[in-house]
């Protein structure tokens, strides 16, 4: 399998591996243009764990179908892992999670996390490997050959995660994967996620509309605001690495979560 | 399975009864006629006797056919013209030929309807126009053209089982390859997938309940579409023969015998794609 990441720039620590520049998208629509994005800018370094929120309509999605070369942008630049987002999207350089699970009803839990690897061209051996071993990170070991609707909706998003690991991109783009679930698991998944962070080291942008959620977990908050939807603060999180689910009780958790509160009513109060 | 055989039983009861009783008055005017004519007096008894042993009746009763039924299968032998087996599978080769053909245009149509613009624009109209000919219409010529440039016997025959057969199968493929949704398209666009892996891993295995569901009703259409076809050949072989054949010297039982074997034959069909449906759904873990 010819792994175009090997033609890409080495992407050392502190460099960009997603870079945005007064990124625009506007909608035509029969209302009129819809600026879902406006003088987007933002770099994110590899390894940063980098949370876009912002109530409905501020733009997070589109910006993140953006770096997947799912939606183009009208005007300004972006690059992911120093090259368009297209030919990052043909080098397979992230692995995305969508808001629902995604699952094919029709194939086993091991079949579903099998099937980017038989689309990428892996050998036979190696995707038995693969396979194994991504369960594994997500817990799901076991479970290989159960059907999606054989397991509970967070052990679906699991296995969702499993797949957009499966492959070795080293960007995660998470599209509000935990939202449809409840705030228990919901919490539980999240420690999951740091834990698998801290393993793998990848790059991950994480779409959420969860205050608690966004700082928790990130690194870099992004905060958005809508019509148009652009970027009113972007806060570097001092939060150490290690985070226990209680440190969502300290001052400096309670700090960081009331300067994202005003951030998004800073947003909305020049409708 | 038990709690399913009342209702049945009681329907097919009640069938059979209503049956019985129409027979009585339609075919009750031929035997006053044979009683004026012989002098005889009819009592009830003799009255209800005769209408249920006709030779020609308007109606034949249930028993009747039956009979002509077990006459024509079990106790003659398979390669014999009177044989019910042997014009059944006349027909039933056509049928299955024809279906094959048809579901096999059906999924072609589709899959260009759905991958080309162009198709999608102009092909639909007239796969629907192709189905408003009435078909006893256009099967004649179909017989005598392919006939004339020397093709006969069970192709023209298939040809009109297709021609009714792959309808169903257009609408729902296309119904069903087009069922994925954004997101798995979008999902398999983050893996750089190509078109036909796109075909072969989402949008056919999407399909199939659709799919299922199309080939039951072409199965039936090609069934009729094959006995249709038999109507102008003269009448040599098959069931669509029996039923000419039947109408010509107004054997009544003969008719009803090959349509009641019409019907077997597509229940039986119909149920083995049902059973191929369930294993398939079954294996992809969508039932």
């Amino acid at each position: 399998m010819q792994n175009a990441a090997v033609q890409m720039p080495e992407t050392v620590p502190g460099q960009s591996v997603i870079s945005a520049h007064h990124l625009d998208l506007t909608f035509q629509t029969n209302d009129g243009p819809v600026h879902a994005l406006k003088d987007v800018s933002l770099e994110v370094a590899k390894g940063e764990f980098v949370s876009f929120i912002g109530p409905s309509g501020c733009g997070k999605t589109t910006f993140l179908r953006c770096m997947a070369d799912l939606e183009h942008p009208t005007g300004g630049e972006i690059t992911v892992n120093g090259v368009s987002p297209e030919d990052a999207r043909k080098a397979r350089a992230y692995g995305y999670v969508f808001q629902a699970a995604g699952l094919y009803p029709w194939r086993t839990i091991g079949g579903n996390v099998r099937l980017p690897l038989e689309i990428m061209g892996y050998s036979k051996a190696e995707q038995v490997e693969r396979v194994a071993r991504v369960l594994e990170l997500v817990e799901l070991a076991g479970f290989e050959n159960k059907f999606p609707w054989q397991l509970s909706g967070g052990m679906q998003q699991r296995a969702s995660i499993a797949r957009a690991l499966a492959f070795d991109a080293d960007i995660l783009l998470m599209d509000e994967p935990f939202g449809a679930l409840d705030e228990i698991v919901r919490d539980h998944l999240n420690e999951q996620l740091l834990k698998l962070w801290a393993r793998t080291q990848k790059t991950i942008a994480f779409v959420t509309h969860s205050i608690p959620e966004a700082v928790y977990l990130s690194t870099k908050i992004v905060v958005m605001s809508p019509r148009p939807g652009r970027i009113t603060d972007v806060i570097d999180s001092p939060l150490p690495l290690d985070r226990p689910l209680d440190i969502r009780d300290t001052p400096e958790f309670l700090e960081v979560a009331h300067r994202v509160r005003e951030g998004l009513r800073a947003g909305h109060s020049d409708e | 399975m038990s709690r399913n055989a009342l209702p049945v039983l009681t329907v097919v009861l009640a069938i059979f009864l209503l049956w019985y009783i129409a027979a009585i008055f339609l075919n009750a005017a031929w035997a006053h006629d044979k009683a004026t004519r012989s002098g005889e007096v009819l009592t009830t008894h003799t009255l209800v006797a005769d209408t249920w042993s006709q030779e020609k009746p308007k109606l034949p009763a249930p028993h009747q056919v039956g009979a002509e039924i077990w006459k024509t299968t079990v106790e003659k032998k398979v390669t014999s013209k009177r044989s019910l087996i042997y014009h059944s599978w006349v027909t039933l080769s056509a049928t299955l030929l024809g279906f094959a053909l048809g579901t096999g245009l059906g999924i072609a149509l589709a899959v260009g309807i759905v991958y080309n613009r162009t198709m999608d624009m102009s092909v639909m109209p007239w796969v629907i126009a192709s189905q408003t000919i009435p078909i006893l219409a256009i099967a004649p010529m179909i017989i005598v053209v392919l006939n004339a440039v020397g093709i006969s016997g069970l192709l023209p025959k298939a040809m009109i089982s297709m021609y009714l057969s792959f309808f169903p199968v257009v609408v729902g493929m296309v119904k069903g390859l087009r069922s994925p949704d954004t997101m798995q398209l979008d999902q398999m666009r983050t893996w750089n997938t190509s078109p036909a892996q796109m075909f072969w891993r989402l949008r056919l295995p999407c399909s199939m309940p659709f799919l299922f569901t199309s080939l039951k009703v072409a199965m039936a259409a090609s069934l009729v579409g094959a006995i249709v076809g038999e109507l102008p050949t003269g009448a040599v072989a098959g069931l669509g023969a029996r039923l000419l054949a039947g109408s010509y010297y107004g054997q009544t039982i003969q008719i009803w015998s090959a349509l009641i074997m019409a019907a077997a034959l597509a229940a039986a069909l119909v149920a083995l794609i049902g059973f191929f449906q369930r294993m398939t759904l079954k294996r992809m873990g969508m039932a």
